[in-house]
């Protein structure tokens, strides 16, 4: 099953890669990956989307706990949550046509296109996974130059927080 | 304060390393110099208060500090330089790992500005050995020298103890600042469980009592934790079996008649079956390691399983357990011993003696026996008469191998902290160094190294630190020219074909020991054991060199082959 686990953890050198290879050395699964200071700087938050049977996402987050530099962290997927993911997407539309019906499903999914030269448009566009999928299916009939994507980041709704 | 009071008491990060080392307590750093920690050794030097011992490489000066921490109750402590000064160390820090050893790892570093330029004698550090530390730092600053060594030693220490690594470079060695060492530390990353809780620790009482088959399987935890004598009361209180694994032996006394000898892949038929057989299972301090279970699916699978540890991740990691206690094995053994005087209730005496009666039976397969009328040297009984000769008192390190398993079997160990060998990593070589790390610890006890002709050449150079700080260690190599458990498993399971297991060549042990100005003794007769033995423990100031030819088919028995369940061992 795909758990999503949020981690506070010191923001100091090598703490990624403290968890990074604690996943790779164990050999569990990483889907997604995304980490960045807090609001308070000495802190670093991280998401993590990966996935395996109860008995193994028990031994991840005892895993991760047992990291000297992890402070706290939470599975999301046992409260109710949001997930948030960002895709930036450049496709080619050298044609007036191919540039407005790109425009228009940017619209239907909510996106925006915050880059625009003669033949191509950057596209921000934020969501759950599957609706980036969606969109970047929506797309399938112009050239996708590039497509990146942000990873999940999750946060628990209402009374459920994840702080010191 | 002024620029010059400041400045006046100052002082460099080599003398900062000393005096926080002095602050902790260290007697001992066992090490080897080099480019990057010139300063330090320099500072080392110019104090007496902490000693140095220099080993002849760096394996042997992380294996040192481990057996010496094995043996008593402080940390080892290390102290190598860059580059391959750390890569020498990775093994030792690899096995304290595994086998939680309180540890701190001092490794020189290049210059921070040279860091990441493949600086002449530079690795990451920090990056290799991430992997098998409990913990690592780099040190950037020398005001942060200070707080980062109090920290290194807080964490080996606490929790479940482990090595931590402390990667200093050169220039914070150089650099200036005032000194003052932190009286405590507090990590908000980092708080360690001690006590149980108390609802688990009333339902494991409960399921204790309920048992009519009980068995209780404590491993490496309780002597670390220094359970010893909480374990025996809580042992002795209830009247039911004990096994202990390899790293638990001295963890309860095996002289005792409750205690069923060691359990696991070659642990004894009567504590295997026991285990097999059991309705609840009491696991204290122990990790359900796959040399103990056998196969997982086959294990325990009667019993409901109360498992007591420090670590959470150690718990329902191989086996699904149905009481986890997380804390320190020490505090809930007293904790448990109340909630029994507490609860009241009596073990079941009924059940109870029949179970004995079943036990007994296991027992009488006698599954330890070997031929005691060969004319050629049995390892066993080497061991054996190693322990009548030293009334059970010494401190034996071992190897890796098949004198592993007979020194296991055959010393019987009654207190904790006396058997130091190397059980998670399974590291040939250990042997020699733990033993000089102990006798450091222990100046006037006997220590003994039950060792093989190919695992003592893994470190034999450390015979010379042996003699630069004349340290009387009795080395027993039982030599069957073969690399033993090897061969034994060559033998089982590929049809006899001894693929690179015969060790050609071997040097004369005897003369070795003297080049290196020790006594060397070999010994080819089973009636002349028992007098070389005496010799070498009459030779108190001189570290003997025993060099046993033993019995090259012997094996070890009993045996749990790989795959089957702990109810199906191969008996003699």
């Amino acid at each position: 099953m795909r758990h999503i686990i949020s981690v506070l953890l010191e923001n100091e050198a090598g703490a990624l890669s403290r968890v990074a290879g604690l996943f790779s050395a164990r050999g569990y699964n990483i889907e997604s990956l995304t980490v960045a200071p807090t609001d308070d700087p000495s802190l670093s938050r991280m998401t993590i989307v990966t996935s395996g049977s109860d008995e193994i996402v028990e031994q991840i987050t005892k895993q991760l706990n047992k990291l000297i530099d992890v402070i706290k962290l939470l599975d999301m997927t046992a409260y109710p949550h949001i997930e948030r993911e960002m895709a930036l997407v450049k496709v080619r539309v050298p044609e007036a046509a191919d540039r407005e019906e790109a425009k228009r499903l940017a619209d239907i999914f909510r996106g925006r296109i915050i880059d625009v030269t003669h033949d191509t448009y950057v596209v921000e566009i934020t969501g759950e996974g599957s609706k980036l999928d969606a969109f970047l299916e929506a797309l399938q009939p112009f050239p996708v130059l590039e497509v990146v994507r942000s990873g999940v980041m999750g946060i628990a709704r209402g009374d459920v927080s994840l702080q010191i | 304060m002024s620029e010059t009071a400041s400045s006046s008491t100052a002082i460099t990060g080599a003398e900062i390393f000393c005096r926080s080392l002095q602050a902790e307590g260290v007697e001992v750093v066992f090490g080897y110099p080099g480019g990057a920690v010139l300063h330090i050794y320099d500072a080392l030097y110019r104090q007496d208060k902490v000693s140095h011992v220099l080993v002849r490489h760096e394996q042997g000066a992380v294996h040192a500090a481990e057996g010496y921490a094995k043996s008593c109750d402080k940390p080892g402590v290390a102290l190598v330089t860059s580059g391959p000064g750390a890569t020498n160390a990775i093994t030792g820090i690899a096995d304290a790992y595994m086998d939680s050893v309180p540890l701190v790892v001092f490794t020189g570093q290049v210059p921070t500005s040279l860091i990441g330029n493949d600086a002449f004698q530079e690795v990451d550090t920090v990056g290799i050995t991430r992997p098998c530390v409990k913990h690592n730092f780099l040190v950037k600053d020398v005001k942060e020298l200070a707080t980062t060594i109090k920290k290194a030693f807080y964490v080996a220490t606490t929790g479940r103890p482990g090595p931590v690594v402390v990667d200093i470079p050169k220039d914070v060695t150089a650099d200036s600042c005032e000194f003052e060492y932190p009286e405590s530390i507090r990590m908000r990353s980092y708080n360690p469980t001690s006590k149980g809780h108390t609802g688990q620790i009333r339902k494991a009482v409960e399921l204790i009592l309920s048992a009519k088959q009980p068995m209780i399987y404590t491993g490496g935890g309780v002597i670390l934790g220094k359970g010893s004598e909480a374990l025996t009361e809580f042992t002795r209180k209830l009247g039911y079996p004990i096994t202990n694994t390899l790293m638990g032996l001295g963890g309860y006394p095996a002289s005792d008649k409750q205690f069923l000898g060691m359990l696991g892949m070659h642990g004894t038929y009567e504590a295997n079956m026991a285990m097999h057989h059991a309705d609840v299972l009491i696991a204290i301090g122990a990790r359900f390691d796959d040399r103990v279970t056998g196969n997982i699916e086959k294990f325990c699978p009667h019993a409901k399983i109360v498992h007591v540890d420090v670590d959470p991740s150690s718990i329902s990691k191989n086996v699904k357990v149905d009481v986890p206690i997380v804390g320190e094995v020490e505090p809930v053994l007293r904790e448990l011993i109340k909630g029994l005087n507490e609860n009241g209730g009596k073990p079941d005496a009924e059940a109870l003696a029949t179970w004995w009666k079943q036990i007994e039976e296991w027992q009488a397969q006698d599954c330890l026996k070997y031929d005691q009328s060969s004319e050629l040297i049995k390892p066993q009984y080497v061991v054996q008469k190693f322990w009548e000769l030293t009334q059970g008192e010494a401190f034996v390190t071992s190897d890796v191998g098949q004198h592993q398993m007979w020194a296991a079997q055959f010393y019987r160990f009654d207190k904790p902290n006396r058997w130091i060998n190397s059980g998670g990593l399974g590291t040939m070589g250990v042997g020699l160094p733990f033993a000089m790390g102990v006798q450091f610890a222990h100046p006037d006890a006997t220590v003994g190294c039950i060792t093989g002709e190919a695992s003592i050449q893994m470190c034999i150079q450390e015979l010379s630190t042996c003699f630069q700080y004349q340290l009387p260690l009795k080395i027993l190599n039982l030599n069957n020219r073969y690399l033993g458990m090897v061969r034994q498993w060559q033998e089982f399971f590929y049809q006899g074909r001894y693929a690179m297991s015969y060790m050609d060549a071997l040097p004369d042990f005897v003369k070795l020991a003297e080049a290196y100005g020790h006594v060397g003794i070999q010994v080819t007769q089973p009636g002349d054991v028992e007098g070389a033995i005496k010799e070498a423990l009459a030779q108190k100031e001189r570290l003997v060199f025993l060099d046993f030819i033993t019995d090259q088919s012997e094996n070890v028995y009993p045996m749990i082959p790989a795959g089957a369940g702990q109810n199906e061992m191969i008996l003699v």
